[in-house]
């Protein structure tokens, strides 16, 4: 099944200059792999288009079953300069959860919201 | 039986709210309670105001208000205060909590104030080299309104050492405010970079306050906590290895989970195995999360690397103005009258030649937020405000973003809605810059008062 990431992970955004982190959780030990597999630094910067100007690293940190993609140029050139509303990008991690993942459909219970599904 | 230290947050931020300070001062039979208020311009804004306001004490404004809620508590149990609330004037804001502790009738109470992180007058031959552009921060010479060296905990260890009960800081380092309790209780050497690493982590996973305990965190039907309008601040239950206990006091809303203390442990790192510190290098890579009670999460094993020779410095410099305003579009068609406005507004600034680095003309409601991330098949809003901004030069030229703004009132389209009056709708833009410099060339320096 294809689901939204929000399903199947939970995120959180932080700034530093122009940076953005976004970290990127998966609910179960078992959705882990499947977030490591599929979202992709490559994806995960096509995905924000040129919201996100620079590179995007990808950290895998497996011992929180999390993903720290850092954003560079993410921030309309730091905090204090942006034009953008959001301008620490505190809701910027909120984006990323409307990507499509698919999920077998052995872990549908592991999903998180199922009735938002 | 060893020693377990309680050690609790106070704020996160400059604005956070003060109650559950008060709440964790009498509930919270804490240690240390630590406050951290300052955010990456800070001091930049305050040296600003402090120019045009010579009645400006140059720390936190809301000192009082987080003092006297939460001394007496604090005094009755024994609790030291560590917080950065200093600003650019540490002796100031040391003398003001003096004069409260009197007010309230605590004589004999020993304030220390850490001095050394202003170091403006000579960032430039200090550094050498701007961090994020690689330009010689000589270039900043015409701009520079401010200099900041983030200090580490020794000086605070060194104020607790001497006796001080609450020990008031400028700019150091999030983390180190609140590891430093730990450094002098347990008799850390400044060099033991595996239990700093462990203390720091804790230190970090405090710095922001409610964005442990369920702050910044509810989503509902995905991620819901109790009563999130009831936070209590954390509490870090500290061991002599550097491993803690983090929750909070008991009967408050949200919550502390396996996934609202990860959440917080990326927070604003990149590398997770080398989150630098002016203390030690942080790995979280190795840390270990167990829930161990209702709101109690135990973390362990938190990883440390000896600490780099270099301290962070924070350049503030004037870098123009930003105008800004908003107009609103609601009904069938909003959006199509959203756009017709932008354009009259891209036509209009071309008219009066607005001069400006950068405009960014949204649609609150589609895509003001995400920008470009926004999905292309995102519906149609029944509402939207028309977001306007501009990066200019001067302040005359961001003026000019409102006046424009006002025009649409009876020279714009049908149905516009306009807030009247306004607040100020032009700011001014401190630019922040960072460097590096050798630590042992900023010599901080302790002052003691006495109430």
């Amino acid at each position: 099944m294809r689901v939204r990431l929000q399903h199947i992970a939970h995120a959180r955004s932080g700034d530093k200059g122009d940076t953005s982190n976004i970290a990127v959780f998966a609910y179960t030990p078992a959705l882990y792999p499947l977030l490591k597999e599929q979202l992709t630094a490559e994806r995960f910067k096509a995905y924000y288009r040129s919201a996100i100007r620079g590179e995007v690293v990808r950290y895998e940190v497996d011992n929180l079953e999390a993903l720290n993609f850092v954003c560079h140029g993410a921030l309309g050139g730091g905090v204090s300069r942006s034009l953008c509303l959001d301008n620490y990008g505190k809701a910027l991690s909120a984006a990323i959860l409307g990507f499509e993942v698919e999920v077998p459909d052995s872990l549908r219970d592991q999903l998180r919201g199922r009735d938002l599904l | 039986m060893s020693k377990t230290i309680r050690i609790g947050s106070g704020a996160a931020w400059w604005g956070d709210r003060v109650e559950p300070a008060a709440l964790n001062a009498e509930r919270g039979e804490l240690d240390y309670l630590c406050f951290e208020t300052m955010a990456e311009a800070t001091v930049s804004a305050a040296q600003v105001r402090a120019r045009r306001d010579p009645a400006f004490p140059g720390y936190d404004t809301y000192l009082d208000d987080r003092m006297r809620a939460v001394l007496a508590a604090c005094m009755r149990q024994g609790t030291r205060i560590v917080s950065n609330q200093g600003w650019i004037n540490p002796d100031g804001a040391a003398q003001r909590i003096v004069h409260w502790l009197r007010e309230l009738g605590f004589p004999g109470v020993k304030v220390a104030a850490v001095n050394g992180s202003l170091i403006t007058d000579r960032v430039l031959q200090l550094t050498d080299r701007i961090l994020e552009n690689g330009a010689p921060t000589s270039t900043l010479a015409p701009t520079l309104i401010s200099a900041e060296v983030y200090l580490g905990a020794e000086k605070i260890v060194e104020a607790l050492k001497e006796g001080a009960q609450i020990v008031v800081t400028g700019r150091v380092a999030d983390p180190s405010i609140f590891m430093a309790p730990m450094m002098h209780e347990f008799g850390w050497d400044p060099l033991d970079h595996e239990r700093l690493g462990a203390g720091n982590g804790i230190g970090h996973l405090l710095e922001c306050g409610a964005q442990v305990t369920g702050g910044y965190f509810s989503d509902p039907g995905f991620k819901d906590v109790p009563e999130p309008w009831n936070f209590g601040f954390p509490i870090a239950e500290v061991d002599a290895d550097g491993s803690a206990v983090i929750t909070k006091v008991a009967g408050t809303g949200g919550a502390v989970t396996i996934e609202t203390v990860r959440e917080q442990m990326l927070y604003e790192v990149h590398d997770p195995a080398n989150y630098l510190t002016p203390d030690v290098v942080v790995d979280f890579t190795t840390a270990r999360l167990e829930a161990v009670g209702p709101d109690r999460v135990r973390v362990s094993h938190i990883g440390g690397k000896p600490r780099t020779p270099t301290l962070k410095v924070s350049i503030g410099c004037t870098e123009g103005f930003i105008g800004e305003d908003m107009f609103f579009y609601a009904g069938p068609g909003a959006l199509r009258r959203a756009k017709l406005a932008k354009r009259i507004l891209e036509e209009r600034f071309r008219i009066v030649k607005l001069e400006a680095e950068e405009i960014r003309i949204d649609f609150l409601g589609l895509n003001a937020i995400h920008g470009e991330a926004t999905p292309s098949d995102a519906p149609e809003p029944y509402e939207v405000a028309v977001r306007v901004a501009a990066r200019t030069r001067t302040r005359e030229e961001a003026t000019k973003v409102g006046r424009e703004v006002d025009g649409m009132a009876v020279s714009g389209i049908a149905h516009t809605g306009k807030r009247v009056p306004h607040q100020d709708r032009t700011r001014e833009v401190i630019g922040v810059w960072s460097s590096l410099v050798p630590r042992q060339k900023v010599p901080a320096t302790v002052n003691y008062f006495e109430s």
